[in-house]
């Protein structure tokens, strides 16, 4: 009995854990391998050596600056996009007029889920493209022309090493807000609106349901989304890509980890270097979303 | 039930997990790692060695031949390989046109199983100086010293424009074939210039007359492909090299220190300072990439713009009917050293043939045939343009870029000139002109450009991993 059902159960995983060994397990263990070794990527011969490239990379001033760059992402997405997501999401579902009928979402709330989450069909190198058009530098680029007619002047938004980086951070949150509104929405509608109805009943503002009501039977899903969107943060690699001079920005200003994991594994021949980024990279990634999950851990409301 | 009593969820988790890294995981990460294994290939040959046949070619061994299908196509070498087959009629040719030359042959070379030809070029082009460093590549002296297909008495090497030898060169051995000549300088459009009356100038102060009189007319002097500052650069190391000789350039090359800190640097960077700060430079070109800069200077909204001689084939489909695609040098700045009638030119299109290829004769005999005249001719006339080999272009009907780039060529003759740090130190490349484009964009002062210059340089010589390469 015990053994036939450990071949049963078995029979189900053995396919599902193969695919997971062989495409992700085996090729974080190989980059482990890699980064303690001189591979250049191109040639079966390579030689053991250590921390060194982790010493290198303490140095190196462009991984530095990457580094940097993905902080202020890994701060400003994650809380932009959950602020915007939230206030979208609690305007479609209660923030409409209250009547007979109960508490409402604002009129035309199917249309503006719709329209929010269109972006996520898209994928990242269509939305990079069509940004880095609107966002063109030259005087009579789309968005110049209309903050010119505005009178608020031009810009050279991606070529501008200032400010590059807020430009890709924008699109970054233009792309994600639709994803996390439809999600919050989702969960928002999990919550009874007589919750909601008492409150107002009660003489409670808009806000304060917002803020004792909404957020905290959210957190949960507020919490997981954090994390999502922090490792969202650490990548960026598409956007970087495809939108900025060089790519990497004029003058590194739109620089992150990943860019720099891929022009030093498959432009400058050194795996082994690239590697150790990776795994550096892996660490933060983990660590960030312990500390994430842990700092904000809170007691569940149960309803 | 189906739930085993005895066995928690974890545990059973566990177990599964470790009999499959046991069952594929352990057997994948010992065989199949990706830097794969070290197995030696035979190389091919062993027939005789005769004139026709220097390389010893077994007429049977099949040759598997990997072309860069970019703005050249690959019509060329599907006609290089009929000339192959032509003399090998027994061989099978394993064709391939492909834009993802790295990701398609990394795990190949790791395998040990290379192709007998690559095209190695585009953005995605294997890391060539890495490959050199770690023996990859087939010595291609045999190849040079070989008779030429055209005249028995003639050596491959002295069939083919001497810059081509140099840049074959990398760590003392000549390991790539660079097969397409290319000529940079400034392009405009000589059928706007004539209407207009306005001629390329050759002085410092001329140019800068002329773009205030371009300026005047409501066109932009200048504009450059700013998202790749790289294009602008070409002009800046242009100028300097005319002002200061050779000597500059080859010291840039080999990292000698304070090669960046030259008077003759310093000069080209204020030259290229004063057109932005007077306004010369299109507004907003700093943003922009190769095609929408280009096409804006097709639409006429720029009267200069610099590139290499592939710019009037790039430019084919947006181009008016008739726009005359034409290039002239770079201003000369006060002082110079060299005559204005110089400029760059770069052997580029690298073919190479990997040491561990299994038909290693057969690809070393197939770059022969793109050195014949036939092949080159080919080449030309599929591509609109000129190839390393001398003369194979003559009696071909030529565009008015590709004439103009040829008479630009000629005119430079012993002057013109090359660099190689760009593709020696593959890590310095992008920096370097990212330092270019802070400089054009008047970010920084030409001081502060010498600097961060000369300091990239330095790092990049003091760089262990780095294969240092000196310029004779």
């Amino acid at each position: 009995m015990r053994h036939g059902s450990y071949r049963f159960v078995a029979s189900f995983l053995a396919i599902p854990l193969a695919l997971y060994a062989i495409f992700v397990i085996s090729p974080f263990a190989q980059a482990f391998y890699y980064s303690l070794t001189n591979w250049t990527g191109v040639s079966p011969k390579f030689e053991f050596v250590g921390l060194d490239n982790f010493k290198t990379l303490t140095h190196d001033a462009v991984f530095r600056k990457a580094l940097g760059n993905n902080v202020i992402l890994l701060i400003g997405v994650p809380l932009l996009v959950i602020l915007l997501a939230l206030i979208f999401a609690y305007l479609l579902n209660v923030g409409g007029r209250s009547n007979s009928a109960g508490v409402q979402g604002v009129r035309g709330n199917g249309f503006y889920k719709l329209a929010f989450f269109l972006p996520q069909v898209l994928s990242v190198p269509v939305i990079a493209v069509i940004w880095s058009v609107v966002m063109t530098s030259t005087d009579n680029g789309l968005a110049n022309t209309v903050t010119r007619k505005l009178g608020l002047g031009t810009s050279q938004f991606l070529a501008n090493p200032d400010i590059a980086l807020y430009c890709v951070m924008w699109v970054m949150i233009w792309g994600s807000v639709g994803f996390y509104l439809v999600l919050f929405n989702a969960a928002m509608s999990g919550i009874p609106k007589d919750i909601f109805e008492a409150a107002i009943i009660d003489g409670a503002s808009r806000l304060s349901t917002f803020f004792r009501i909404t957020i905290p039977l959210l957190w949960d899903t507020i919490q997981t989304s954090w994390v999502y969107l922090a490792i969202l943060a650490l990548d960026a690699y598409a956007l970087v890509a495809v939108m900025t001079a060089g790519p990497g920005g004029p003058d590194n200003s739109t620089q992150v980890m990943a860019l720099q994991i891929a022009d030093n594994g498959f432009k400058f021949g050194r795996a082994g270097y690239a590697s150790a980024m990776g795994v550096v990279l892996f660490f933060l990634t983990l660590i960030i979303a312990a500390v994430m999950l842990r700092a904000t851990r809170r007691d569940r409301i149960e309803y | 039930m189906t739930t085993p009593h005895n066995l928690s969820r974890r545990l059973f988790l566990q177990r599964a997990a470790v009999g499959t890294l046991l069952a594929t995981g352990g057997s994948t990460l010992l065989a199949a790692c990706a830097s794969g294994s070290d197995d030696s290939a035979s190389g091919g040959g062993g027939a005789d060695k005769t004139a026709e046949n220097p390389f010893g070619v077994k007429s049977a061994d099949p040759l598997d031949v990997v072309i860069f299908k970019g703005g050249y196509g690959d019509e060329y070498a599907k006609f290089h390989e009929s000339l192959y087959k032509k003399k090998f009629p027994e061989s099978t040719i394993k064709h391939t046109g492909t834009t993802e030359i790295t990701p398609q042959l990394q795990p190949r070379f790791n395998g040990g199983n290379p192709p007998d030809v690559i095209d190695n070029s585009g953005a995605k082009l294997l890391p060539v100086s890495t490959l050199a460093s770690s023996g990859q590549l087939a010595d291609l002296t045999s190849l040079f010293d070989a008779s030429s297909i055209d005249d028995a008495n003639v050596k491959v090497k002295d069939s083919i424009e001497p810059i081509t030898l140099e840049a074959a060169d990398l760590g003392g051995k000549p390991l790539v074939l660079n097969y397409v000549l290319t000529v940079y300088g400034l392009w405009y459009d000589k059928k706007t210039f004539a209407e207009k009356g306005w001629e390329p100038a050759k002085t410092w102060a001329d140019f800068l007359t002329l773009c205030e009189t371009i300026k005047k007319s409501g066109m932009a002097p200048l504009a450059h492909q700013g998202k790749y500052p790289y294009y602008i650069g070409q002009v800046l190391l242009d100028m300097a090299v005319k002002h200061g000789g050779q000597d500059v350039i080859k010291a840039i090359d080999s990292l000698e220190p304070n090669a960046w800190m030259h008077p003759s640097i310093k000069a080209a960077a204020e030259a290229l300072l004063e057109l932005k700060k007077k306004g010369y430079i299109m507004q907003g070109t700093e943003g922009l990439d190769h095609i929408q800069s280009q096409t804006a200077w097709n639409q006429g909204k720029a009267a200069f713009i610099p590139s290499g001689s592939w710019l009037e084939n790039e430019q084919k489909p947006v181009a008016p009917k008739d726009f005359e695609t034409t290039v002239t040098f770079t201003p000369l700045l006060d002082g110079a050293k060299l005559p204005v009638e110089c400029t760059e030119i770069s052997a580029g299109e690298g073919f190479i043939v990997p040491e561990k290829a299994k038909n290693k004769a057969g690809g070393l005999e197939y770059l022969r045939i793109m050195m014949s005249k036939e092949g080159a001719g080919k080449f030309t006339e599929l591509t609109g343009s000129p190839t390393v080999v001398k003369g194979a272009a003559e009696g071909l009907k030529l565009s008015p870029g590709a004439s103009s780039s040829g008479a630009l060529l000629k005119s430079g003759g012993e002057n013109n000139w090359s660099t190689y740090f760009a593709s020696w130190y593959s890590t310095m490349n992008d920096p370097m002109y990212s330092i270019v484009g802070e400089l054009v964009a008047a970010r920084i002062t030409s001081d502060e450009f010498q600097k961060r210059a000369q300091k990239l340089a330095d790092d990049t010589a003091k760089d262990p991993k780095t294969v240092k390469r000196t310029r004779s």
